[in-house]
């Protein structure tokens, strides 16, 4: 290919030639079937060239021949680690075109659901993040801490990943009784854990000296190319979702928005430690005050949207996810596309990774945290 | 003496004059010699063996699981179920390798290891060689041990095994000053090269203890150096998954790949030993000084399985970094040896010839 | 600004766009000759400010291809959309605007992958998802009887 045989040959005085390695689409670090093609002059990186597409699915062109209540089960598959909060966007979607009013119930589990998630994802980012960076031991500890979550989940939905609960209207079925109680008690044991995770990582020499200073994102880049969420927010781009355009049981909550200004990748890394602990938060503000009521509206019939535009946005682990619905009345949409933070945050690398280290490249694409079918779609 | 029953040399001396009693010297040579070298490979075999799966017990219980419990009882036949079947597998060898370094290059990392080995004194007459430069022969032999990585990595025709072989050469090369360094330092205190003068030294306290402050920091010194020295642990982007591959010897299977990996523990087990001798007090039972009655007691338990334990001791240490820490980047790595560990021993040697003239120590 | 107060001063510094209100944000339908320069407006006037693209899709109706571009501004808070319609089917170009947000970039060679439209002056126009024969799937008379089942 074209790439291969532009391999440059320096016309000054004496240097070492550049080359290019392939990272993927296996490779332990690339968290996903993802191929970076790297430019590198020695250990200096020049370029990374993403190229995705190994899990593309087509589930744009599905969607235009599925009816709105059988879209949410599709989304649980592409961010696969904010399944619900996909659910939850493509619901509200539909209710917002037909404006339908969730039963305040609803809302409220929907909100827990999707604040035990970014736990959840949190906690799997912390420990794959871990791992890249030689500490092998993280990996164990945070699975061992989702475990708990994932049980929750299935009690309730059958599943423990792919969640399929939200549906345009509420939710599908009600919570199990055990509900409250199991997550009460994660909380109070995962208080206790997640100091641990920082005197493990946070505090430690080697740690700091690989990520503080490492690969900075300044705040007008991340504006400009559209980089949202922890990595966002960890440059200063008020960016929460949550907070912009609050939904669900968002307005009746108490949280901070966590924001950095280093743009970092420890500032990054940090920044998603501490956001686990503004969602215990919040969980602890709805958990005891569910309101009783109906658990979903019932929509009459086939749903046909009126004809317009409706767009919605839901802030997932990764950022900044919408859901854009075209529609001409039909029973399915015309058009309907995603917006995946993922694919904004995996192109602003290459900006970033220029002149550092290929150890530094492991450890930006880590604190990026991306979910290749997010990317791929 | 009073650990008399456990002195091997009557042992030895018996097999040596039973054999000149009725054989020429020469061949009371080559059979003496050929005792020594099957044992130190049954040692080498074994404990290789028991290295492996105790690095994968301690790892597990680090992570909170059980590790190998399937083969075997508490899964203890499990590594010698992964070398049959590292030694059936096919080997492979890449077409443009240069054949003939390719094949040398495990064969230098195992000799190398071997000689090392050989110095070490297990107990009290139990020592194959032991001549009066034994500390300086330990660390020249185990530079030795680069060529066969850098051998490696070159021959595979591969440029990930390069990269890795380049990383892994300037690694161990730094990390020789400071290895050698901390031992130099010991070795001001102890007076002597001899290792078996060095025990000896030890006999009324451990020379950690009675070295106080610059014996400790040699200590800390020759074990993160030793640590960067056999590519392990935090110091193990070389051959980090997570990176490029598997680093110089990506391009081996088999029996050649079963050496290196082999190697690398046995280097762990040098690294210990020469930590506990020099500084641990080899063979050498727990003594303060003059207290008969806590010496005897400390002599009822022999000399080996002092030596073992205190062995043990230092490699669980080095199990721990690499468990809990994260990985150096290389360039940082080679910071830490030339701008910090390098000042530190400097300063040290000083201190400790201070601390020797002046008879500040215990 | 509020809606009204946008589509206020979108007419008066856009002339020939086609400003109204849509089913949820202010719509500007943009020309296709001035697309670029009107972006570039939206971009640097300071009352607008529309620095974070959020969204760009292509879709396809049936006598042309449009790229639908949410803009948002982090200063002042407003939406709007922005959308171009290309001049046909056989042959849709649109300018690129990836020199005015860089995420547009990746975006707009997503919009290529899938629905075939090209932009000029795209810094390095490749086919992220597809290989480089395949047809375009989102274009409503995509035919593929081996991926597609049609009932």
């Amino acid at each position: 290919m074209e790439e291969i045989r532009e391999i440059m040959l320096s016309s000054d005085d004496i240097k070492t030639d550049d080359y290019l390695v392939n990272m993927g689409p296996q490779h332990p670090s690339t968290h996903g079937v993802l191929r970076l093609l790297v430019k590198l002059e020695g250990e200096i990186v020049l370029n990374v060239q993403p190229h995705i597409g190994y899990i593309h699915s087509g589930i744009e062109k599905m969607t235009e021949s599925l009816a709105y209540h059988q879209i949410p089960h599709l989304t649980d598959r592409m961010d696969y680690l904010s399944a619900h909060m996909n659910n939850e966007a493509v619901s509200m979607c539909v209710e917002k075109a037909l404006q339908v009013e969730v039963p305040e119930r609803a809302k409220y589990i929907r909100t827990i659901f999707n604040e035990l998630q970014r736990i959840a994802s949190h906690q799997l980012w912390w420990c794959a993040f871990g791992m890249d960076m030689g500490a092998l031991t993280t990996f164990f500890y945070g699975l061992r801490d989702r475990e708990d979550i994932l049980d929750i989940f299935e009690e309730t939905c059958g599943a423990r990943l792919t969640l399929n609960y939200s549906l345009p209207g509420g939710v599908q079925f009600d919570i199990h009784p055990n509900f409250q109680r199991d997550v009460k008690a994660f909380i109070k044991k995962f208080r206790a854990k997640l100091p641990e995770y920082e005197r493990l990582l946070t505090g430690n020499v080697i740690f700091r000296e690989r990520t503080k200073g490492v690969g900075i994102l300044t705040k007008e880049d991340a504006i400009a190319y559209g980089v949202t969420g922890p990595s966002g927010r960890a440059s200063g781009f008020s960016c929460d979702v949550r907070k912009k355009e609050p939904y669900g049981a968002y307005p009746y909550v108490k949280f901070n928005e966590i924001m950095g200004t280093d743009g970092d990748t420890f500032t990054r890394y940090h920044l998603r430690i501490l956001e686990m602990y503004e969602s215990m938060n919040i969980i602890e503000q709805l958990i005891d005050n569910i309101p009783e009521g109906d658990y979903a509206v019932k929509l009459k019939g086939v749903t046909k949207l009126p004809e317009g535009e409706y767009y919605q946005r839901v802030e997932t682990g990764r950022g900044d996810f919408g859901v854009y619905i075209i529609s001409d009345g039909k029973k399915n949409p015309y058009r309907m596309k995603f917006r995946s933070p993922g694919f904004s945050n995996l192109f602003a690398i290459n900006n970033i990774a220029k002149g550092w280290k290929i150890a530094d490249l492991v450890a930006i694409m880590g604190t990026f945290d991306l979910v290749i079918p997010d990317i791929d779609r | 003496m009073a650990f008399n029953i456990y002195d091997f040399t009557p042992l030895t001396k018996s097999i040596h004059e039973s054999l000149s009693a009725s054989l020429s010297p020469t061949a009371t040579l080559a059979i003496e010699w050929t005792i020594v070298g099957v044992v130190y490979l049954l040692f080498v075999a074994v404990f290789g063996l028991f290295l492996v799966y105790a690095e994968r017990k301690v790892c597990a219980a680090f992570q909170q699981r059980l590790g190998p419990m399937r083969v075997g009882p508490w899964g203890l036949l499990q590594t010698i179920a992964d070398f049959i079947k590292l030694l059936m597998k096919e080997l492979i060898t890449p077409k443009r390798a240069d054949q003939f370094l390719y094949n040398l290059a495990p064969f230098i990392v195992i000799i190398v290891t071997f000689m090392a080995i050989s110095v070490i004194p297990f107990a009290p007459g139990l020592v194959s060689f032991d001549f009066d430069i034994g500390v300086f022969f330990v660390t020249s032999v185990s530079s030795i041990g680069v060529i066969g990585v850098l051998l490696a990595g070159w021959s595979s025709n591969n440029k990930y095994s390069l990269i890795g072989a380049m990383r892994s050469g300037a690694q161990i090369v730094s990390y020789e000053l400071s290895v050698g360094l901390s031992l130099i330092a010991m070795i001001i205190f102890a007076g002597t090269m001899q290792i078996s003068g060095i025990v000896e030294g030890q006999r009324d306290l451990w020379f950690i203890f009675k070295g106080h402050v610059p014996a400790v920091i040699a200590f800390l010194v020759f074990v993160i150096a030793g640590t960067a020295e056999t590519n392990r642990g935090p110091f193990d982007l070389a051959e980090a998954e997570s990176e490029l591959t598997a680093g110089f010897h990506t391009e081996y299977s088999g029996i050649k790949f079963a050496f290196f990996f082999l190697a690398e523990y046995i280097n762990l087990f040098i690294v210990a030993a020469m930590a506990t001798t020099v500084f641990l007090g080899g063979w050498m039972p727990l003594h303060f000084g003059d207290f008969e009655a806590f010496n005897s007691v400390m002599d009822l338990i022999p000399g080996l399985v002092w030596f073992f334990l205190k062995v043990f001791f230092v490699i669980f240490l080095m199990m721990w970094f690499k468990w809990t820490f994260p990985r150096l980047r290389v360039d940082q790595i080679l910071n830490l040896e030339w701008k910090y560990l390098l000042p530190i021993n400097l300063l040290n040697i000083i201190l400790m010839t201070a601390v020797v003239l002046l008879g500040l120590h215990f | 600004m509020t809606n009204d107060s946008l589509i206020q001063t979108l007419s008066t510094l856009l002339p020939d766009a086609q400003v109204k209100m849509g089913t949820q944000y202010v719509e500007a339908i943009l020309p296709l000759e001035k697309h670029h320069e009107f972006m570039l407006k939206l971009k640097n006037t300071p009352e607008l400010a529309f620095d974070y693209m959020f969204c760009l899709t292509g879709a396809d109706f049936a006598d042309y291809l449009m790229v639908i571009y949410h803009l948002e501004s982090t200063t002042h808070n407003h939406i709007m959309v922005a959308k171009v319609k290309t001049a046909d089917r056989v042959n849709p170009v649109v300018d690129s605007v990836a020199d005015i947000w860089p995420t547009a970039d990746p975006n707009e060679n997503e919009a290529f992958d899938l629905l075939g439209i090209k932009f000029n002056n795209h810094p390095e126009p490749r086919r992220l998802f597809l290989d480089d024969d395949w047809g375009f799937p989102l274009r409503k008379d995509y035919q593929d009887d081996v991926h597609i089942v049609s009932r």
